[in-house]
């Protein structure tokens, strides 16, 4: 959030030189030093960890799964509560087509799983015209009582089989270490750990740089890969080939579109079933690569942070990246310090401190107000509490969202036609 | 922007549920035929599920034939219809409004531990100290919810994103306050809950402890909502408002008022959710002791009734029989968690059958409108 606030420094400020990509780079470096001086103050050597940011991957995957399937149906103009759904669907499919053949042939599985609660969708707002989130609710307690009764029918009586629970899979998929960075071999040969021999030298800002090089590229399962690779393909497609753009048209002002000869109602099909995909793929990560089996309630409301993280990007591929990193590092970091996030009050301390002073340096006296509060609260934080509960830090993307959406809506631009009913033929 | 009324229905057209434009009684008519068309397919479709998996569909569906002459079974409807009673009562209050409340699950649940909490630290008369739980419970229910309507109000924020986050915000302080403060500690008792209401804060259950009594309470609300929405000043207002916000501002009804009302009543209504459980089951708040999932289940039994307080009861009652019969159906060699799946096709097809339905109405009466007037155009 400080990131977004401190990249608010729009083009029309006479302070800044820099054009965008180059701000960003050099919030985010400022931020890494910040994180970095954190760790060595606190001695806290898990904060930028290899082992850390590798779990904060395995985090972040499912909810930039979800953010994404987010993305597509916004962007189409359909609102899609039944992500969550669609994410079971993928956990129950994808887990088993992992038991029964292979866990590649299971992600494919959960894509299919996805893409059928995304048919559903589609023919109950397009077809027939039912509201968007009547039928995104319907299809939650579908997939739902739908895992249920599905596992009563397959795994029920398995070995460590039952109704909320399949039987663990044989095989994952495989992990890799990319060569020369972390280590991995290449043609037999064992390359050199260059990540990890930084990461050990605990120096300020590069062995951080190496701990988040070494958690992306040593030990990731090539399932994250292609998680990843589709934040880029999403971007290109949706605002780079005419068929994005029909689809944008559909979300942004269906009627125009529709006069210029788009059949939005195909498009919306089209889109919707790649929501659920995607859905469907992240739901089949976390049954297939983060554990080794389904059970019932594995998505955990991953499919409603993916609606956060799209609002939080802003509706774009990069910005649920970030979104869903952010979520998913602090989970990671959850996971790795078992609750003692108390560093991060310091992290948060020094943000606010370096905001308070560049909004100083620009004139901007109201910012530099809330920031030094949030640094002055924060500070008074990492001095006095001692351990934060575990049940609250669960709260926090949605709390995080809340304040997004209530402080931050001026600046977000959502598809205009989102959540508008069309129907062809009917222009408002 | 906090001075200005905000632009709260951009499009006053766009409707949850589309409505009738036709006479009232023809409505009531098309909607009960596709109502039970609905149900009737959504049966249909279940059988076929059934069939398809390898499962006999006759022998399910004359086990819950079988369910229905059971007395012991239909009393049992009666008491798991209660806690749907109060949150379809609860959404449907906001469907009014045409706000979607999918917060209702938050509510109860944060209403179900401070009313628990609230009831076992203090001592008085059985009637006062009964009713005092029940206010705790519906104030509570309203304080979470009215935090979505000032959102919704003066922030604009649409009600079903703030909703869904509330709830998983709900869930993580209703466990922070649990775990740190509100549970109580009993050396090898793993099934953890809150302080046990004294006795004083209990209501009685009937016919061999069956029924609970709060069933009745839930039939004192369904009348309550009827009387609120379809026979006060304040229902009326809060329809217009709903139907078309533009409309009803230009006679002074404030979009803005409407919707916090809405939010806030339905909350209310939402605190009571949880107290069959609190008051005549577990007499205490718990992970385990209290049951999750109802506000979702009162969106679907509202949908089902169409918001309407006879549907509302009869939507709740199906799926109490439903959820009565799955145990039956267990013993028969059927899947019981079928029952689940059938609830959920149901509401779809019933929405569905009814979109159609009440769009196809429209059309027919604007044909027979313009019918007649066609005559006196041409003379």
């Amino acid at each position: 959030m400080t990131a977004t606030d401190a990249g608010s420094v729009t083009t029309a400020d006479p302070a800044s030189r820099f054009s965008r990509p180059q701000r960003l780079a050099i919030q985010a470096l400022v931020l890494l030093s910040l994180l970095s001086l954190t760790r060595m103050w606190t001695g806290f050597d898990n904060l930028t960890s290899s082992g850390t940011i590798g779990a904060a991957l395995r985090l972040t995957v499912p909810i930039l799964l979800a953010g994404l399937a987010a993305l597509w149906s916004d962007r189409v103009g359909v609102v899609n509560i039944g992500i969550e759904g669609m994410m079971i669907l993928g956990t129950w499919f994808g887990a088993y087509g992992a038991w029964q053949f292979d866990p590649w042939i299971g992600l494919v599985f959960a894509i299919i799983g996805g893409m059928i609660g995304g048919l559903i969708h589609a023919i109950g707002t397009i077809r027939f015209g039912i509201d968007q989130v009547i039928s995104g609710v319907v299809i939650n307690l579908l997939a739902l009582s739908g895992g249920r009764f599905l596992s009563e029918l397959a795994f029920v009586g398995e070995v460590q089989g039952g109704i909320s629970q399949s039987p663990p899979q044989k095989r994952g998929i495989p992990i890799i270490d990319i060569p020369f960075l972390a280590g991995g071999d290449l043609f037999g040969w064992d390359t050199p750990d260059m990540f990890g021999w930084l990461e050990e030298r605990q120096w300020f800002l590069l062995s951080d740089l190496a701990g988040i090089g070494g958690g992306l590229t040593g030990g990731v399962s090539m399932a994250s890969l292609l998680a990843l690779a589709m934040v880029p393909l999403s971007a290109w497609v949706l605002w780079r080939t005419a068929f994005g753009l029909r689809m944008r048209s559909s979300g942004e002002n269906p009627w125009a579109g529709e006069s210029l000869g788009v059949n939005i109602n195909r498009v919306r099909y089209q889109a919707l079933v790649i929501s659920g995909g995607l859905a469907g793929l992240g739901g089949g990560f976390l049954s297939i690569v983060s554990s080794s089996f389904y059970r019932q309630g594995q998505t955990a409301g991953r499919g409603f942070i993916g609606l956060a993280t799209a609002i939080f990007g802003n509706w774009t591929p990069s910005g649920i990246l970030g979104g869903a990193a952010l979520f998913g590092y602090s989970e990671g970091i959850k996971l790795v310090a078992g609750g003692s996030l108390t560093g991060l009050f310091l992290f948060v301390a020094l943000i606010g401190l370096t905001v308070t002073l560049s909004s100083l340096v620009l004139r901007k006296q109201q910012r530099a107000l809330i920031a030094a509060a949030v640094g002055v609260i924060a500070w008074v934080g990492y001095l006095t509490i001692a351990e934060v509960p575990e049940s609250l830090t669960q709260g926090l993307p949605y709390f995080i969202t809340l304040v997004v959406l209530a402080t931050a809506s001026q600046r977000l631009r959502p598809p205009s036609a989102n959540g508008v009913p069309y129907r062809p033929g009917e222009a408002h | 922007m906090t001075t200005t009324e905000p632009d709260i229905s951009k499009n006053p057209l766009d409707k949850i549920l589309t409505p009738s434009q036709s006479p009232q009684l023809q409505t009531a008519i098309v909607t009960v035929a596709a109502s039970l068309l609905g149900v009737l397919i959504a049966l249909g479709i279940s059988a076929f599920i059934l069939a398809v998996t390898g499962k006999n569909p006759v022998d399910a569906f004359t086990t819950i034939v079988e369910t229905a002459g059971n007395t012991d079974k239909l009393v049992e409807m009666l008491d798991r219809a209660t806690p749907l009673i109060f949150s379809a009562t609860a959404v449907a209050i906001g469907f009014k409004m045409n706000l979607f409340n999918i917060g209702v699950e938050g509510q109860y649940l944060f209403a179900a531990l401070i009313s628990a909490q609230a009831g076992s630290s203090v001592n008085l008369p059985a009637p006062i100290h009964v009713l005092f739980i029940l206010i705790v419970a519906v104030c509570a229910g309203a304080a979470w919810a009215s935090i979505a309507a000032v959102l919704k109000a003066y922030k604009n924020i649409h009600e079903v994103i703030s909703t869904i986050m509330l709830n998983f915000i709900g869930l993580a302080v209703i466990q922070w306050l649990f775990e740190s403060f509100f549970r109580e500690e009993i050396e090898g008792n793993l099934n953890v809950k809150t302080k046990l209401l004294p006795n004083s804060g209990r209501m009685p259950t009937i016919i061999d402890g069956r029924l609970s009594t709060v069933f009745f309470l839930a039939l004192l609300v369904i009348v309550g909502y009827y009387v609120l929405v379809y026979r006060s000043r304040f229902g009326f207002r809060l329809r217009a408002s709903g139907e078309n916000p533009d409309a009803a501002r230009t006679v002074g009804i404030s979009a803005r008022t409407m919707v916090m009302l809405s939010m806030i009543i339905s909350g209310g209504v939402a605190g009571l959710v949880a107290m069959k459980s609190l008051l005549s089951e577990a007499y205490a708040y718990g992970p385990n002791a209290t049951p999750i999932q109802l506000g979702f289940a009162g969106i679907t039994v509202a949908l089902l009734g169409r918001n309407h307080p006879v549907g509302i009861l009869l939507a709740a009652m199906l799926f109490g029989f439903l959820d009565s019969a799955s145990a039956t159906l267990q013993l028969a060699g059927v899947p019981s968690s079928i029952v689940r799946v059938m609830q959920a096709i149901i509401v779809l097809c019933v929405v569905i059958l009814n979109e159609a339905a009440i769009r196809r109405l429209n059309v027919r009466t604007a044909e027979q409108a313009q019918a007649q007037l066609a005559p006196e155009v041409n003379a």
